[in-house]
């Protein structure tokens, strides 16, 4: 394969009618990028309302939407064929896209179909040469990556570049594609929230947050004790639903709930990158957990690192 | 049907650890069964026990020290096992996604399932990727993060929902053969049982290279180099209540009531 043009081509992301977040926070790593390699950003919307889309994802640093107006919401077998035929038209030397459910339900597939290099989950990225930071260890440690390649395709996680939210000049140019319908063996039906169970989580003042340092089921009494004592709800984090110990309702996360109660006390959550998207925007953050050096601690105003068999029963007290 | 499960032995680190150069000193790892891994093994098993899958084989790119987590799965219920592995592959400072799709390629060529399960993504390095890579380079369909699971062998379709961020799932119908990669959550991974762990011990676990699986040295090398690794700055701006428990828990109070938690009235 003959050099890449030094363009970055970023594939923006849509669900349910609206341009997600994550996008605007592509347009700043992908602007980033370019600056870099000296190329053009180009942006593209695949599916849906593509105007509106293309629109909105018109924003300063972009210097071409292209938008595929086949389909309506996300399906991959549509993203994968677009996204190819983008990177034939594009030639970019770094072809980026959210670290989604749905980015990762196609860019892989991309990536070996291309036979790309991929980096996924990215944090920051350094051009020319490329090296890309990613967690590995669940977030214990932080790599860098080189790709020794002129080209490479790179999902970035949300939250980690600041939004682009002015409005640019690029051109809009519709991107003609014949989808070969042969190839589209998987069908999107509908969608469904996931039930709330009896309480709202979003709407509690205080929530008494319980993770995987809880052990055991049985040890859960403690939790409502707790939240008893103090007039607070109980939520949790992923492993306590995925066990079946609470219902769905009450997970807080990236697939959970997004919670901003005045008081979060998370109790033996070691504070998962997903589980800090839900909660982060809480009022006042307290964590107990014996790992100082746990996740949460970065984003805790107060902290005991200490057992939390032996602080909550402590604390129950301290309230009846 | 044929089902195959890719299992990860995963390396597990200390809370408290030292990174030497590119790695974590050994003497802070440990390694288990990848935690998704788990909920793919058990989703199989299910599959079996529920008749609609004839036989369970795992697929497991690492080296001989994983064989004590392959013989877990078998212990749960999978049928035999297949590891790939050679010294390029231990040479390797990071198996990329593109290396691991095309070891685990090799695999579903020669057993040609009806179904692949691989866990959402492993839980040290966390590419996330493996599963939908591997069904685009055998050309089958594919469902990303998979928390619900209904085949029609009959239809050659499996209905999926896939776990959306925000509490959103989408349903969606795919065409056999597909690889699935399986949400935690989706089942209760059972513990085995003492009879599974003794005839798992009688199962067939066999090894292959890469070579005879037809895949180039080159493969697996890759086009991704570690060139850093370090503990992420930690910024904690905590306030950190000291003491017994008694102690800390008497200052938290303290602080819970100033924002009005637990006060009367």
């Amino acid at each position: 394969m003959s050099a890449p043009s030094p363009d970055v081509l970023a594939i923006a992301e849509h669900r349910r009618g609206d341009l997600r977040d994550v996008s605007d926070q592509l347009v700043t790593a992908g602007s980033e990028l370019a600056g870099a390699t000296g190329g053009d950003l180009h942006v593209a919307v695949v599916s849906g309302d593509v105007e509106a889309f293309g629109r909105k994802a018109n924003r300063e640093g972009v210097d071409v939407v292209h938008t595929v107006a086949d389909g309506e919401e996300f399906n991959h077998d549509v993203y994968v064929q677009a996204v190819e035929a983008l990177v034939e038209e594009v030639d970019p030397r770094y072809l980026l896209a959210p670290n989604s459910v749905n980015g990762l339900d196609y860019v892989p597939a991309v990536a070996r179909r291309l036979a790309l290099p991929l980096v996924t989950d990215v944090v920051d990225i350094e051009a020319e040469p490329l090296v890309a930071t990613r967690e590995m260890y669940g977030g214990k440690v932080e790599t860098e990556i080189e790709v020794a390649d002129d080209r490479a395709v790179l999902t970035i996680r949300a939250g980690e570049w600041p939004a682009t939210t002015d409005t640019g000049d690029a051109s809009v140019e519709p991107f003609e594609l014949e989808i070969d319908e042969s190839r589209v063996g998987s069908s999107v039906n509908g969608f469904e929230e996931v039930g709330g169970g009896d309480v709202d989580i979003t709407e509690a003042d205080v929530l008494v947050s319980v993770g995987r340092g809880i052990d055991d089921e049985e040890n859960l009494e403690l939790i409502h004790d707790l939240a008893d004592a103090l007039g607070a709800t109980v939520s949790a984090s992923r492993p306590i639903v995925d066990a079946g110990w609470l219902e769905k309702g009450r997970q807080v996360g990236q697939s959970g709930k997004v919670v901003t109660p005045d008081v979060y006390i998370a109790v033996g959550i070691s504070g998962a990158v997903q589980h800090v998207a839900g909660m982060k925007g809480s009022e006042t953050i307290v964590a107990i957990n014996t790992d100082p050096s746990a996740p949460i601690m970065d984003i805790a105003d107060y902290a005991i690192h200490d057992d939390l068999f032996e602080v909550v029963p402590a604390l129950i007290e301290e309230f009846e | 049907m044929k089902v195959l499960v890719a299992v990860t032995e995963v390396t597990t680190v200390d809370d408290e650890f030292e990174i030497d150069g590119l790695a974590i000193d050994d003497r802070y790892l440990g390694a288990d069964m990848n935690e998704w891994d788990e909920y793919a093994v058990e989703e199989a098993v299910q599959l079996a026990e529920d008749g609609v899958a004839d036989e369970v084989v795992t697929a497991t790119v690492g080296p001989e020290e994983a064989e004590e987590t392959i013989r877990q799965a078998l212990a749960k219920g999978a049928d035999r096992a297949i590891r790939v592995w050679d010294d390029d592959c231990a040479a390797a400072d990071l198996l990329d996604v593109g290396a691991k799709t095309a070891l685990l390629a090799g695999v579903v060529a020669r057993e040609e399932p009806d179904l692949v399960l691989t866990g959402v993504q492993s839980g040290d390095a966390g590419f996330m990727a493996t599963g939908v890579s591997l069904a685009a380079d055998v050309g089958c369909q594919w469902a990303a993060v998979v928390n619900d699971l209904e085949l029609s062998p009959e239809e050659g379709t499996a209905d999926v929902r896939r776990e959306l961020e925000g509490g959103v799932e989408e349903l969606t119908t795919v065409e056999l053969p597909a690889v699935l990669t399986i949400q935690t959550g989706i089942n209760e991974p059972r513990y085995a049982s003492l009879r599974g762990i003794r005839s798992a011990q009688s199962k067939e676990l066999e090894h292959v290279t890469p070579g005879e699986l037809g895949i180039e040295p080159a493969t697996i090398e890759g086009a991704l180099r570690l060139i850093g690794m370090a503990e992420p700055d930690v910024e904690s701006e905590a306030t950190v209540l000291e003491g017994s428990a008694e102690e800390s828990a008497a200052e938290l109070a303290a602080v819970l009531r100033e924002r009005g938690v637990g006060v009367e009235g």
